[in-house]
């Protein structure tokens, strides 16, 4: 048995939820660059410049990248030989969104769904645990905003709808958000497993890097092929036309009923903050 | 694709001569305004009661701003998809706003209103946050304070860049997605 105390995890989850809202991960900075080279739009080449200009200026000055600094998703990975000291795991990782949200003057977005009213600190934020073997424990951190998340579709659909179907409904999705979420966007794709769990995968899918590729070749191709359908929409950066719509479609796959083939469609802004950490 | 310098309140003249895709920068003063705050100014107006601030030639910037760090006027601040806007916008044209700002496709509804008013649509980039704030000089909460990030500011701005995305003569700047290449892979 490994003990953590609490406080521990309240720091560090306080640190990346700060880092991640100023800093930009170093595959979407870098794939903002290839493809500002790539477009032929100066509309597009103009907004990749801008964001480019966003991100130096985020991390120099401490401004968040964007004021939506979005619910606060963990996904937390938790060693079954760890015990955590002093509180319990949950209301350690949410007292370190608080605390991170306060100290680094990020903006609360999190309001009751009826009266609006805001809850003023940003929670309680959103975690998934798991439980595996060992004595380490893992968190990734997403801060989430609404305009991309909004965009987001889970979908029922009968088996007899098979990958057409699935490929069809992706893309329309993307073209009928359009500007809304602020494309260039990333896409998130759970495929299988029941209602909730498409939708958990389709948003872990969003961790994996830009340039990481499926171990599966066949979802890899898969990917592939959504992503440059996507680019053809000539959505464009922030909408204006081009050939970037989508930086990266990622997809997470699981079992699912005989009678089932779920689908979700996470759509993730050009600001795709997370972290992780291993405690 | 034209450039032009505007200073608020906006004229008439001043949004007839914009085209969509022109690029305009804004010095002067604007008000932010975004989901509950347009509810709130709506049931002002059903109660029949004044709103916080002149709505003569304003221009309303969708955005809830993150908490201004100690020596800045303001944290982060770029545009929030202006959709969810749509149901107040024509009524607020209607009584003189001429402008606003945010990301993303509006409605028929506000277009035809932005038409019949002489009002336009301008788009600052989504997730610029901290590279549109440099130009925001001062920014002070005039109502709803209650609101948090969603409280009705005015703001200074000074060369507040913006794009023309919907003009007053029926122009629209977004692309329409090219659905048919798209599926056909
Ligand atoms: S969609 Fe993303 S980049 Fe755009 S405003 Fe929301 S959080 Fe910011």
């Amino acid at each position: 048995m490994r003990t953590i105390p609490a406080q521990t995890i309240v720091d560090k989850v306080a640190e990346m939820c700060i880092a991640a809202n100023r800093e930009l991960p170093a595959d979407v900075l870098q794939a903002f660059k290839t493809q500002q080279a790539a477009e032929e739009n100066p509309a597009a080449k103009e907004i990749f410049r801008q964001l480019i200009e966003n991100a130096e200026l985020s991390r120099e000055t401490g401004l968040p990248l964007c004021q939506d600094c979005g619910l606060a998703v963990f996904f937390v990975e938790m060693g079954e030989d760890v015990r955590v000291e002093g509180m319990s795991l949950r209301e350690a990782v949410n007292a370190g969104m608080v605390k991170g949200y306060k100290e680094g003057y990020l903006r609360k977005s999190s309001c009751d769904p009826f009266t609006r009213k805001n809850t003023g600190d940003n929670g309680p934020a959103i975690i998934h645990f798991d439980i595996v073997p060992g004595d380490k424990l893992k968190i990734w951190m997403m801060a989430k905003g609404g305009g991309s998340e909004n965009m987001s579709r889970v979908m029922m659909f009968p088996p007899a709808a098979g990958w057409k179907g699935l490929r069809e409904f992706i893309i329309k999705r993307i073209a009928e958000a359009g500007p809304n979420p602020c494309p260039p966007v990333l896409v998130g794709i759970g495929i299988g497993g029941n209602f909730e769990l498409a939708a958990i995968n389709s948003k872990k899918a969003l961790l994996r890097d830009i340039d990481d590729t499926h171990p599966d070749p066949e979802v890899a191709k898969l990917e592939e092929e959504v992503l440059s359908a996507i680019n053809k929409l000539n959505i464009g950066p922030m909408g204006l036309g081009g050939k970037t719509t989508c930086l990266a479609v990622k997809i997470a796959t699981a079992p699912c009923h005989l009678a089932s083939l779920p689908l979700a469609v996470n759509v993730q802004c050009h600001s795709a903050r997370h972290k992780e950490v291993v405690l | 694709m034209a450039e032009y310098t505007l200073n608020t309140p906006l004229t008439d003249a001043d949004i007839e001569q914009l085209r969509s895709g022109d690029v305009v920068y804004i010095t002067g003063t604007i008000y932010t305004g975004r989901d509950a705050a347009h509810k709130r100014l709506t049931d002002t107006l059903d109660k029949g009661d004044p709103l916080p601030f002149d709505l003569k030639g304003a221009l309303i910037y969708y955005v809830g701003p993150s908490p201004a760090p100690p020596g800045r006027p303001i944290g982060s601040a770029g545009p929030t998809t202006s959709y969810r806007m749509d149901t107040y916008a024509p009524r607020l044209h209607g009584l003189g706003l001429k402008g606003t700002i945010g990301k993303g496709r509006r409605s028929p509804e506000v277009r035809e209103a932005m038409n019949a008013t002489k009002s336009a649509y301008f788009g600052a980039t989504g997730g610029a946050g901290a590279l549109l704030s440099q130009a925001i000089k001062a920014a002070k909460v005039i109502a709803y304070e209650d609101l948090g990030p969603e409280a009705i500011r005015e703001l200074t701005v000074e060369k507040f860049p913006l794009l023309v995305i919907n003009d007053c003569h029926g122009g629209e700047l977004y692309t329409t997605p090219d659905l048919e290449k798209a599926l056909a892979g």
